[in-house]
């Protein structure tokens, strides 16, 4: 029978199916764990006095609480709390206890947990993945089965390697043609979302396809399947195909040599069979999308930047638009911005770092506007620090930080102020999200950079290498002769 | 988990749709490293001004938010973040059920292991209860029906294992721990592993 990409993956690990009185025992491969959802999970093993069933699947590392400044002179870190001083203090005891490989402060593969899963290879096609956090579902992108669970079910992955799962529905998203040029994944999946509704996919797993999704390359798959969540879905998936195999290929926990190949082979053969079938399917044309921004309170109120804020329809929005203290008919170009974040898991990697500094080549970000650059993973930060582009970054007047969740979940002390707007390459605009008060606007590097120039919402696709753009100092050295001077 | 066959109370409502796991807890409550005593925290930046003091107008520091036992909240309650703090803010706030036209599935999941009936109801039926803050309301886990005093009474559908866990206070950890035997043969005979 022809399957789907989903139904390969799920089928393949079932240990127990599925009865009328108990959902499947579903077998994960990976699972990976931070300091914010397991403390909990840790003492119930503890109360139960288990340990890990598998501590060679379960990969750790710290991003949500700790602080992205560097250590000081005494290899102090300035943490935003005791509380989040204690909570890692706490995780890195249960790690070492436990017997869980955590990449901590002295790792230099530490990092957001979903950006460091790919980058090194443990993230893989076929694999089943948790985390006890929502934005699992990135890892999909490898064409993964990856789900966020709760700090409960944390603890059952840790005693048993094992969930119990209930099958989901599956969702097809086909989205071709081209995306135009100066469009990219982060405008795609919020214009997706806005099609779909914040709770549309509930109860599925979505699977994109189609020639825009093909044309993808890794990072900006990981950016669509990374949003999933935010149009309700369980998780998203991308079939493996040559992108993925040659992205993969070389990585450190990744099969090398002969082994990767017989194994690709294996992954190519999880793309979805012809005629297989889903339980819903939807359309989008990529050809017409333009680069897109959030004008709500959730991530489903998205709008093409050049088109008009919609009028509001229901209380939801009037109450969101209040909120945001946005005026609808009209484009949000020329909002102004307080805060510009380029970060989180949604895209904090190397090419947005590029696209974000390529709005920012020769320029400086608008006065009293602050930009933080935040990027996923110590790796991206060490690439991105040897092309210069954390110098185009300072030289901008931003700030450049080590990696880490920060001012996506503003639990770190990295946050928004009260009533101030922020546009940000986050995956969440919620309110309070970025801090209390703060209102958040979400787009692509590129829109968050070229705003941070203009002090306002901004178009990228016009505001690049314009000296005349709003924003431009002439007087400001080139990041050339900066690095000369380094 | 303690035993539930049913409960009967007054209801709270919260008619927003969309309203996400950060607003039932901010995230800088997320630092705790226990589950207890987040209740002070639910809902912590509707309930309380920028200097910590409760808003008089925030319908959970009114009078019948003590009581009220179960939640009726607008359209996809408890989207975004997988933060089990949000169900342990609800039940230790005092909510023992939560009610909607659509839950969000992490919320759910992590609610229903924490022994918090988080039921989906019909439109009619969610317009009902969105539209009588206070009603009576009595959810019954054995017959899977929930009956507003004066208004609809109505089936609602919980997944057979959940329902067997609150009725039984069944351990799920404990049935999967149950399982091992199981997934050691299941892992000597797998397909090519894939391991992290």
């Amino acid at each position: 029978m022809s399957q789907t990409l989903f139904d390969k993956v799920w089928d393949a690990h079932v240990v127990r199916a599925q009865s009328a009185d108990a959902p499947a025992v579903l077998y994960v491969d990976l699972h990976l764990v931070h300091e914010v959802t397991s403390p909990q999970a840790f003492a119930e093993l503890d109360r139960r006095g288990i340990s890990l069933r598998c501590p060679e699947n379960t990969v750790a590392t710290i991003d949500h609480s700790i602080p992205t400044w560097p250590a000081d002179l005494m290899g102090q870190r300035r943490y935003a709390t005791e509380a989040a001083w204690n909570q890692v203090n706490r995780f890195e005891e249960n790690c070492a206890r436990h017997g869980v490989t955590l990449h901590g402060w002295e790792s230099d593969k530490r990092g957001i947990v979903h950006v460091i899963g790919p980058e090194l290879g443990l993230t893989r096609p076929g694999m089943t993945i948790v985390c006890g956090d929502s934005h699992t579902a990135t890892h999909g992108a490898f064409g993964a089965l990856a789900f966020g669970i709760g700090s409960t079910e944390v603890a059952h992955v840790m005693a048993t390697q094992c969930l119990l799962q209930s099958r989901p529905k599956s969702m097809r998203v086909n989205v071709d043609g081209p995306l135009p040029a100066g469009v990219t994944a982060k405008d795609l999946v919020l214009q997706i979302i806005a099609q779909l509704g914040t709770g549309g996919a509930t109860g599925h797993v979505i699977e994109f396809t189609g020639s825009a999704i093909d044309a993808l390359d890794m990072e900006g798959r990981m950016t669509v399947c990374n949003m999933a969540i935010e149009a309700g879905a369980r998780a998203g998936m991308i079939a493996p195909d040559q992108t993925t195999i040659e992205w993969l290929r070389g990585r450190p926990c990744c099969p090398q040599g002969d082994e990767f190949d017989a194994q690709a082979e294996r992954w190519l053969a999880l793309a979805t069979d012809p005629g297989a079938r889903y339980d819903r399917e939807f359309r989008l044309d990529a050809g017409q999308m333009a680069p897109t921004i959030t004008w709500g309170t959730s991530p489903d109120m998205a709008v093409a930047i050049d088109q008009p804020v919609p009028m509001p329809r229901d209380d939801n929005a009037r109450r969101a638009l209040e909120y945001m203290q946005i005026t609808p008919g009209r484009p949000l170009i020329g909002h102004p911005v307080d805060v510009v974040f380029v970060g989180s898991c949604t895209n904090s990697r190397l090419g947005d770092l590029r696209a974000a500094a390529e709005q920012l080549r020769g320029k400086r970000i608008a006065s009293g506007v602050r930009m933080l650059v935040v990027p996923g993973s110590e790796s991206i930060r060490r690439q991105a620090e040897a092309e210069g582009l954390d110098r185009v970054f300072l030289a901008a007047g931003a700030e450049w930080r080590e990696s880490g969740c920060s001012m996506c979940i503003a639990m770190n002390g990295d946050q928004v102020g009260p009533g101030q707007t922020a546009i940000s390459t986050s995956n969440r605009n919620f309110e309070g999200r970025q801090g209390r008060g703060s209102r958040s606007l979400l787009a692509s590097p590129a829109t968050a950079a070229a705003s941070a120039v203009a002090g306002c919402v901004a178009d990228p696709r016009t505001s690049a290498r314009d000296p005349h753009a709003p924003g431009w100092h002439a007087g400001v050295p080139s990041p050339r002769s900066l690095e000369a001077r380094a | 988990m303690k035993p539930l066959h049913q409960l009967d109370s007054t209801t709270l409502v919260l008619p927003d749709s969309n309203i996400d796991t950060d607003q039932i807890i901010p995230a800088r409550f997320l630092t705790t490293i226990e589950r207890e005593g987040l209740g002070r925290h639910a809902f912590a930046d509707w309930r309380f001004d920028d200097t910590g003091k409760p808003r008089p107008d925030c319908i959970l520091n009114g009078p019948g938010a003590s009581s009220a036992g179960i939640l009726i909240a607008g359209d996809n309650f408890g989207c975004g973040s997988s933060r089990e703090h949000a169900v342990w803010a609800l039940a230790d706030f005092g909510f023992r059920a939560v009610v909607s036209s659509r839950l969000a599935d992490i919320f759910r999941a992590n609610a229903l292991k924490n022994g918090l009936p988080a039921i989906e109801v019909d439109a009619d039926t969610h317009a009902w209860l969105l539209e009588h803050p206070g009603a009576r309301v009595r959810v019954d886990i054995e017959t899977c029906r929930l009956h507003a005093e004066g208004g609809p009474e109505t089936a609602f559908e919980l997944e057979p294992f959940a329902r067997t866990c609150m009725l039984d206070g069944v351990d799920a950890l404990g049935f999967l721990l149950a399982k091992d035997a199981e997934i050691e043969a299941w892992e000597q005979h797998r397909p090519p592993r894939e391991t992290a």
